[in-house]
């Protein structure tokens, strides 16, 4: 294990220098990647989008191991979210935007032509940043995905499993029927977890799901994604460092180039990349020195 | 040391701040006013209307006939008209203008041609009515060989209102958060998924809102219907078959209104007012529904 620990006498001007210019596109260093020896879920190639004429991903490729976090961090604007939406099909919301590259799940390319974006979601699911339940009851939330996916059986029974699942269940179990906009932030979130659950995917998708809680309902979401780990592969965008560092098994750090153009620089471990960055880039930001 | 002679400070409004307080007071005391005016006007009318009509309004009046004889005219025909027409206008506008309204702002691609359609229906809007109603007696009336029936007055109504429900219904859906689409299709919902179960109901007071206000606009529509010549003499009462019903001659309550109005006779004055009185009755009930519903649902969300 080598260190990149290039840091000379800098003054703080040349500093903000040297950062800018390392900050530059760079083409990505297949040293930095490392590929995770695990069975993996998701094998992103040469992965590229563009908002129309804008390109905000560049070249991204990994391999996401199954059954493991793997947290995607990064300063505002380094395209963690894209690439996150990129891989449940829900760019394909927004209109204009451009897909080259392929993001392989279990080996088929979501962005095939025959393939269905209905059945990519139903197997990926996804926790948005801001919680947003639907205006309905409780229950009706958690089946909402069961029901429109077909699920015959019994619906109060998957309702009380994705809400145990979540650590629902207790807080709520006395009137499943009150509406899900009446529950304080951190217990909507879990319900939109619980949503996500009900559908039994493969995977769940969380884009930065604490930044809108409070700190005592962020710790509970944390213990829960480790608990959920044992079932899902989970990947995770965060812009808190302490928090990768302590929820994820690998990480990933994106940065945007010159003209916007997100790009991955490192990935590795989370042990290692925190410990022993090998890229400065990476070094500075876990360490503080822009984001 | 010197110590600094500190005048006395006066908080009292002098001067320059004075002047512009004056004249802040002023302004609002004149918004109060103007606002005040039109609604004063709008007493003083209705005051001047149920005193000359109030005493007319007995069983009699409701369930008789139109006649020549003012004591004995009523507004059977006409009511029962309005209810026809506007319950088959409802019909036909509603699932039309709702329907375009969900497929403009979910469904249809984003291209020229929907901006085209857009600009076309906010125009249509603004167009007046007795232009439905030239264009209700070319097409309806004479081409389609409906007459002046009340199929074709519902239709002509029916083109009348449809513009401005498309536009109230397309706002009311534009209300609805994105967030709220992203979580249904995140579940792997489909698209028609999202919208008939999530899209739509939180949608719904502000689409019902507009479709009452254009209720009430069609229930007090004149200009248009005469020009597509409905009678204001109607003596029968229409079946409550649909298939005869709706091939007859008809008139309106507006239309008995102005047909009393331009009568000589001092006492149709009184029946006009009498049937003023119930129609403004009707159309506020329309409205306050409007409002309630509006209400009730925005505490929901």
């Amino acid at each position: 294990m080598f260190s990149t620990n290039e840091v000379t006498e800098d003054t703080d001007s040349t500093l903000t220098d040297t950062l800018a210019s390392e900050r530059a596109d760079q083409p990505p260093r297949n040293d930095l990647i490392i590929e995770p020896a695990e069975p993996s879920v998701f094998g992103l190639g040469n992965l590229s989008l563009w908002y129309g004429q804008k390109q905000a991903l560049g070249d991204v490729s990994m391999k996401i191991p199954a059954t493991k976090v793997t947290a995607l961090i990064g300063p505002s604007g380094c395209g963690k979210t894209t690439l996150l939406s990129c891989l449940n099909r829900m760019n394909d919301l927004i209109p204009g935007v451009r897909i080259e590259g392929s993001v392989n799940y279990h080996g088929q390319n979501v962005y095939a032509k025959d393939i269905d974006p209905v059945e990519v979601r139903r197997r990926i699911g996804m926790v948005f940043q801001k919680p947003n339940p639907f205006p309905k009851s409780i229950f009706e939330n958690v089946a909402f995905g069961a029901r429109v996916n077909g699920y015959k059986g019994d619906m109060r029974e998957r309702v009380e499993e994705s809400l145990r699942q979540a650590a629902l269940w207790d807080e709520v179990s006395d009137d499943l029927k009150k509406s899900g906009l009446a529950l304080s932030g951190g217990q909507q979130q879990r319900l939109c977890i619980a949503r996500a659950l009900a559908v039994q995917p493969d995977v769940i998708l969380m884009d930065e799901p604490c930044s809108a809680l409070d700190p005592i309902a962020t710790l509970k979401i944390e213990d829960l994604i480790r608990e959920l780990v044992q079932d899902f592969t989970i990947i995770i965008v965060t812009h808190n460092m302490q928090q990768a560092a302590r929820v994820s098994d690998y990480t990933a750090f994106m940065l945007a180039g010159e003209r916007g153009v997100g790009q991955l620089v490192e990935y590795g471990p989370t042990r290692e990349l925190f410990t022993n960055p090998r890229d400065q880039r990476t070094e500075d930001y876990i360490t503080g020195r822009f984001g | 040391m010197q110590v600094e002679q500190i005048e006395p400070i006066d908080l009292q409004a002098t001067g320059a701040v004075a002047r512009r307080q004056a004249f802040s007071r002023v302004a609002r005391y004149f918004l109060l006013a103007v606002s005040l005016l039109g609604v004063a006007i709008l007493f003083v009318l209705a005051y001047i209307t149920i005193v000359e009509g109030v005493g007319r309004i007995n069983l009699d009046f409701l369930t008789n006939y139109p006649s020549r004889f003012a004591g004995q005219a009523g507004l059977r025909s006409s009511a029962l008209g309005t209810i026809w027409v506007l319950g088959t206008t409802i019909a036909l506008a509603i699932p039309v203008a709702v329907g375009t309204a969900i497929w403009i702002e979910e469904f249809a691609p984003k291209n020229a041609l929907l901006t085209f359609v857009k600009l076309n229906i906010a125009n249509l809007a603004g167009v007046p009515s007795i232009i439905y109603g030239i264009l209700g007696l070319a097409m309806f009336v004479r081409f389609a060989e409906l007459g002046p029936s009340i199929i074709a007055g519902a239709l002509t109504l029916a083109l009348m209102i449809i513009p401005m429900t498309v536009i109230a219904s397309q706002e009311a859906i534009k209300q609805v958060p994105p967030s709220l689409r992203e979580g249904s299709l995140a579940v792997g919902a489909t698209h028609w998924q999202t919208v008939w179960y999530h899209v739509l109901p939180s949608a719904l007071p502000g689409i019902i809102t507009g479709v009452i206000l254009s209720i009430s606009r069609a229930a007090g529509e004149t200009a248009a219907l005469i020009m597509i010549g409905a009678f204001s003499f109607i003596a029968f009462d229409h079946s409550l078959n649909p298939a005869e019903a709706l091939r007859d001659d008809f008139t309106t309550i507006p239309i008995q209104i102005y047909n009393w109005t331009i009568r000589p006779q001092e006492a149709f004055r009184q029946n006009a007012a009498a049937a003023i009185i119930l129609l403004m009755i009707a159309v506020f009930a329309l409205n306050l529904t409007a409002a309630v519903i509006r209400e009730r649902f925005r505490k929901a969300y």
